[in-house]
């Protein structure tokens, strides 16, 4: 079975898509850092960095639809992390109510810290996507390597990108298997057999894995990992690090002055 | 001496203290292909792990005549090359290239003799081309023939093969048959697929219940009816 859910988009020819995948990875880290840094409420910087990867995704030719959905995904996390902000902050209170014998009240201060996490979350998020949507990943583990990222690390994320294919597969199969023999039990059943497919699939993963470790050692695996990477710089790399590090930097240093 | 592989006295059990393999004495010769043949959990994978030292049971293991022990592990994973049943398993890189190029880098070839052992394997199993492919895109044909090259990347002597025809279409199988009829080195093939050993092999090995049960040529092996279909390798209704 084919998936292509996962990069869609990253195996395209674009001036995004062929600049170094170090260079943008620095350009993501860069992002994320001046995202976090900028007060919250500094409307115009938080639409400054989103014009940058606007114009980023505009030139890799991705759908923005692609990647505003993908984003989207992240925001339950976020709001699940953030939502008891604004009720235990101190500051002006500007409204409150009771739940039978709890009051809770929002307040000001609360609120304008509630927005500035979520609009930095949500911007980190997409930087993110717009980096995984244009760069193909056995590049960015390459620029890891390069960038003396633990080795053992990028092995890791190497396996979880390799198997989470095989596992998906396993899971639809299983799926099928289940849903052949479903003649409309209750729920309760329902979420018993989710439960022992969690536990097969665990199963199934942890021998797979001890026969992926066999056929490494049957190769000369010995614990050190290995990686090749022929990664050189071009000029339009340099200009695109240069020209969007000031860009962002000057954003970031805007924003804390004013 | 010309024995490839010498097996003396071997026994595995299970760590729940299963008997997989009894008593197991063998001695394979350079250059030989021989078949390896029992029905479903007879123990012939297990067998193939104790070539190369995955598994360690009680008896003696000779590789090219060095016994298989941690001091010599490097060199025995260097010359006997095990290509496992399901390529998923021996496939764990993003790319066929990288995977075909693990081998060639844990053994510390420069990076101009890495991608020319890669290019050799991948030409040698017609694979050429698919460097940038990631394997999970590949038919299981496919696969099998990357996993053969992953092998063949390295300077092995001895090939094992567990079950390389297994699940194959007839077309994919044939093209296996025709990549392995190529090669020179000692073969040992798990099969359970009598047209496939036939068409590879020289010798017959049947192992049951962790035993040896025959040891001989193919001919004389495969004509036995009484002998295949006890151990569960042939029909047992009479189908003429």
């Amino acid at each position: 079975m084919k998936h292509s859910f996962v990069d869609k988009y990253s195996d395209g020819h674009s001036l995004i898509h062929h600049l170094d995948p170090r260079v943008k990875l620095i350009f993501t880290i860069l992002f994320i850092l001046v995202v976090i840094v900028t007060p919250p409420e500094r409307w115009w910087a938080f639409l400054s960095c989103f014009l940058i990867l606007l114009i980023m995704v505009g030139l890799s030719r991705v759908p923005v639809i692609y990647i505003m959905k993908r984003s989207l995904l992240v925001l339950p996390f976020i709001i699940v992390v953030a939502i008891s902000v604004p009720f235990f902050r101190g500051g002006e209170i500007i409204g409150s109510y009771s739940l039978g014998v709890f009051s809770v009240s929002v307040t000001n201060t609360g609120l304008r810290i509630f927005t500035g996490v979520l609009t930095k979350a949500w911007l980190s998020a997409v930087s993110l996507i717009v980096l995984t949507a244009t760069t193909p990943i056995n590049s960015l583990f390459k620029a890891l390597n390069q960038m003396r990222f633990p080795k053992i690390l990028i092995m890791i994320l190497s396996f979880m990108y390799r198997y989470i294919f095989v596992l998906y597969d396993e899971l639809l199969r299983m799926k099928q298997a289940r849903d052949s023999r479903y003649l409309g039990i209750g729920i309760w059943q329902n979420i018993k057999t989710a439960g022992s497919m969690i536990g097969i699939l665990f199963v199934r993963s942890y021998e797979r894995g001890e026969r992926i470790y066999a056929s490494m050692l049957s190769r000369g695996y010995d614990g050190t990992p290995h990686i090749l990477s022929e990664l050189r710089l071009s000029k339009v790399d340099l200009t695109f690090v240069c020209l969007s590090g000031l860009y962002l930097l000057s954003i970031g240093i805007i924003a804390n002055i004013i | 001496m010309n024995e490839a592989i010498k097996v003396i006295n071997l026994s595995y059990s299970y760590p729940d203290g299963h008997k997989v393999l009894k008593n197991i004495n063998l001695n394979i010769y350079r250059g030989e292909a021989v078949a390896l043949m029992g029905p479903n959990g007879a123990g012939k994978s297990t067998l193939l792990l104790h070539l190369n030292g995955i598994l360690s049971g009680d008896g003696e293991v000779l590789i090219l005549n060095k016994p298989v022990n941690p001091k010599n592990i490097k060199w025995i994973r260097s010359r006997v090359g095990l290509v496992f049943q399901n390529p998923d398993d021996q496939l764990f890189s993003p790319t066929v290239f990288d995977d075909v190029a693990f081998g060639p880098l844990n053994l510390g070839y420069s990076e101009a003799e890495v991608y020319q052992h890669v290019k050799r394997a991948l030409e040698w199993v017609g694979m050429t081309g698919y460097e940038k492919r990631s394997p999970h895109h590949l038919s299981l044909g496919e696969k099998k023939r990357i996993a053969i090259a992953t092998i063949l990347a390295m300077p092995c002597e001895i090939l094992v093969a567990d079950e390389p025809s297994s699940n194959l279409d007839p077309r994919s199988k044939w093209g296996i048959v025709e990549l392995f009829k190529k090669l020179t080195m000692t073969r040992v093939i798990a099969s359970h697929d009598i047209d496939f050993v036939r068409a590879l092999c020289q010798r017959i090995i049947i192992i049951d219940h962790g035993e040896i049960v025959a040891d001989g040529s193919v001919d004389e092996t495969l004509s036995n009816h009484a002998l295949l279909s006890e151990h569960g390798l042939a029909a047992t209704v009479n189908t003429e």
